[in-house]
């Protein structure tokens, strides 16, 4: 289930990549009480936002807040227009149209969001500031952006000063479907002054798969895996790999278990996967 | 088929050369594949390396632990699986070509490939432990599919002829394909998972699939080389090699079950891999005569040392990223057998 992020974020970033442009966005509603979010990271954003009883449903990726587990629920990959308008929202935030899908809500006279992925973590910050004005919270948003630069830039500003650049390999999944630096999430990762093994790659999605020959000879210092909900990765699963063990991540106990849904979300949690990162390498 | 099976009891089957010929090309073949990958290890190191893990001989290769991974549990299981998977592939199209007196058979013909891939599909998409159980779905699928297919085909009247049996193929194919399809929608979360095992991959689960294919690949291999002389018979037509004591229906049978026997082990640790079952058998038979004493072995070498050079191109190409090994034997394998069914047209 939660592997569709990954899948659907590669989908997604190549379309925006391919499309130069950032999606659809309709003008604000003049009034929200009824709000269906097909995002969890907007999920999330709209629970800090504190708009969170006005979130009648989400998606069945959607755990975060645990209320928002008490939404009505359905799925954002085979989301239909009908199901979607039989909550009788006047709000509906996708981060993905499968196909007509903002153009059938709008024109049912639904004010529909389009966010896509981000690239940057300005385009977070945005946003999150689009966000808060759709459901007339624009000052509660600005705080909210306050307190995340605030809280990043105090993480970032807590590491040490490094001779070397310490390396390192995300795993997205199994198959070793990685970031490079070009992400968003590899950009938090160059923030803090960690140099990424994928970058010699470029293959124009940011998101190349890389073959157990070069991770074993690229031998990086830190292994995080941010599939450790969707495929049970572990610690012990990776050391179990043909040759990962002459890995000195491994041998030395550096592979960093991360929590799937904070390492894929661009919401609010981004602070804690900094943070989390931050901790494992320079902690 | 009955021009070409003529000519082939005229001339020599199999030639001592062809078969020398053969060796050297799959060895030269492993020996490229080992030494060639997105890391550059020096070939020397390579092969001290590898003869430094032999009994009784003492090199040391001077390299360190890592490198010594890349070779020993990454890129040499990988390049025996090739090996295997190539030879099980060619030697089973060379089979069913001869078994159903056509030309365009592959190895996939009766619904291997489909039953494969709903077992596949099924076991991705409900996740768990996937990498373990992908394979033996996959291989229970498949002899399923072809299981289906031959009681389907008798019932239907295929014990005399071939050609019931390769509807009866096609009908399951459809069935299970549309079932795959139909699974695979359902969960859009693992499209890309499906779609990398369709488009074939030889894995890096290190030794595990070579252990799990080589039993099967060996056996099948076996029977199939067992019978070539009965193809040879079969080829010059049904009722020709009854009427020469050849009880046709158990031989097809025999070779059906060990040729899909060998494919769906071959693809269930490496997926689709397409081309390989057709294109080597038939330039073996370009070059080397009509013949099932000749096709048959030489398919086997042929076909290994195919897909291991097609496994090279398919690792380096992009490196560090890898290409699907599918994409590599359909775009290097199509325009080869052009230039060798042209060259041979030229010659006769």
């Amino acid at each position: 289930m939660l592997r569709r992020w990954v899948v659907l974020w590669i989908a997604v970033v190549l379309a925006a990549v391919a499309c130069g442009g950032d999606g659809d966005r309709t003008a604000a509603p003049i009034e929200v009480e009824r709000i269906v979010s097909a995002s969890p990271s907007h999920t999330e954003i709209l629970y800090a936002l504190g708009v969170g009883d006005l979130v009648i449903a989400t998606d069945l990726t959607s755990n975060f807040p645990a209320a928002a587990a008490e939404t009505g629920k359905f799925d954002a990959f085979n989301v239909s227009v009908e199901a979607v308008a039989a909550f009788e929202p006047d709000l509906v935030i996708l981060f993905y149209d499968p196909g007509d899908v903002v153009e059938g809500l709008e024109a049912l006279g639904i004010t529909t969001l389009l966010f896509s992925p981000p690239a940057t973590l300005d385009d977070v910050f945005d946003q999150i500031r689009d966000l808060g004005e759709a459901v007339h919270r624009p000052d509660e948003a600005a705080a909210l952006i306050d307190q995340m630069q605030g809280d990043l830039a105090a993480v970032i500003e807590s590491i040490p000063e490094t001779d070397e650049a310490p390396t390192y390999y995300h795993e997205l999944d199994p198959s070793m479907y990685t970031v490079t630096s070009d992400t968003f999430v590899g950009g938090l990762f160059a923030s803090l002054g960690l140099e990424n093994i994928a970058d010699v790659v470029d293959d124009g999605t940011g998101f190349p798969q890389l073959s157990s020959e070069y991770l074993l000879q690229a031998n990086p210092n830190f292994i995080f895996l941010a599939d450790t909900k969707c495929c049970g990765e572990s610690e012990d699963t990776v050391a179990e790999r043909p040759g990962w063990d002459t890995l000195d991540a491994v041998s030395e106990g550096r592979v960093v278990e991360l929590d799937d849904d904070v390492a894929q979300r661009w919401g609010p949690r981004i602070v804690d996967l900094v943070a989390a990162v931050a901790g494992a390498v320079y902690g | 088929m009955g021009e070409p099976a003529s000519m082939g009891r005229l001339k020599s089957p199999l030639r001592l050369w062809q078969l020398l010929a053969g060796f050297a090309l799959v060895t030269g073949a492993l020996l490229l594949g080992t030494m060639i990958g997105p890391v550059s290890i020096s070939p020397a190191a390579v092969l001290q390396e590898i003869l430094g893990r032999l009994p009784f001989v003492s090199v040391d290769s001077g390299l360190d632990d890592r490198m010594a991974a890349i070779i020993w549990d990454i890129r040499l299981p990988r390049v025996l699986l090739g090996g295997l998977v190539g030879a099980t592939l060619a030697a089973a199209g060379g089979a069913y070509q001869g078994v159903f007196r056509n030309p365009l058979a592959d190895p996939y013909l009766l619904g291997v490939a489909a039953g494969a891939g709903l077992g596949a599909t099924l076991v991705i998409t409900a996740g768990g432990s996937v990498d373990a159980v992908v394979p033996i779905a996959a291989f229970v699928g498949a002899v399923l599919a072809v299981a289906l297919t031959y009681l389907l085909g008798a019932a239907a009247g295929g014990r005399r002829t071939g050609v019931t049996l390769i509807l009866a193929g096609v009908a399951v194919a459809a069935f299970f394909t549309a079932a795959q399809t139909f699974v695979q929608q359902q969960n859009g979360d693992t499209v890309r998972e499906v779609y990398s095992w369709i488009l074939g991959r030889l894995s890096t689960a290190g030794w595990s699939e070579v252990v799990l294919l080589a039993p099967y690949a060996a056996a099948a291999i076996l029977v199939l080389l067992m019978h070539r002389r009965l193809l040879d018979v079969l080829s010059v037509g049904e009722e020709e090699a009854e009427a020469l004591g050849v009880n046709t229906g158990c031989m097809r049978l025999t070779v059906v079950a060990a040729a899909s026997l060998g494919t769906a082990a071959a693809v269930a640790v490496s997926g689709l891999i397409g081309f390989v079952g057709i294109v080597v058998p038939h330039t073996v038979r370009l070059m080397a005569g009509s013949s099932y004493r000749a096709i048959l072995p030489l398919s086997v070498l042929g076909g290994a040392a195919f897909l291991v050079l097609a496994d090279v191109v398919a690792r380096t190409a992009l490196s560090p990223t890898e290409i699907p090994i599918g994409v590599v034997t359909a775009f290097v394998g199509g325009p080869f057998f052009a230039v060798v069914l042209r060259t041979s047209g030229r010659r006769t």
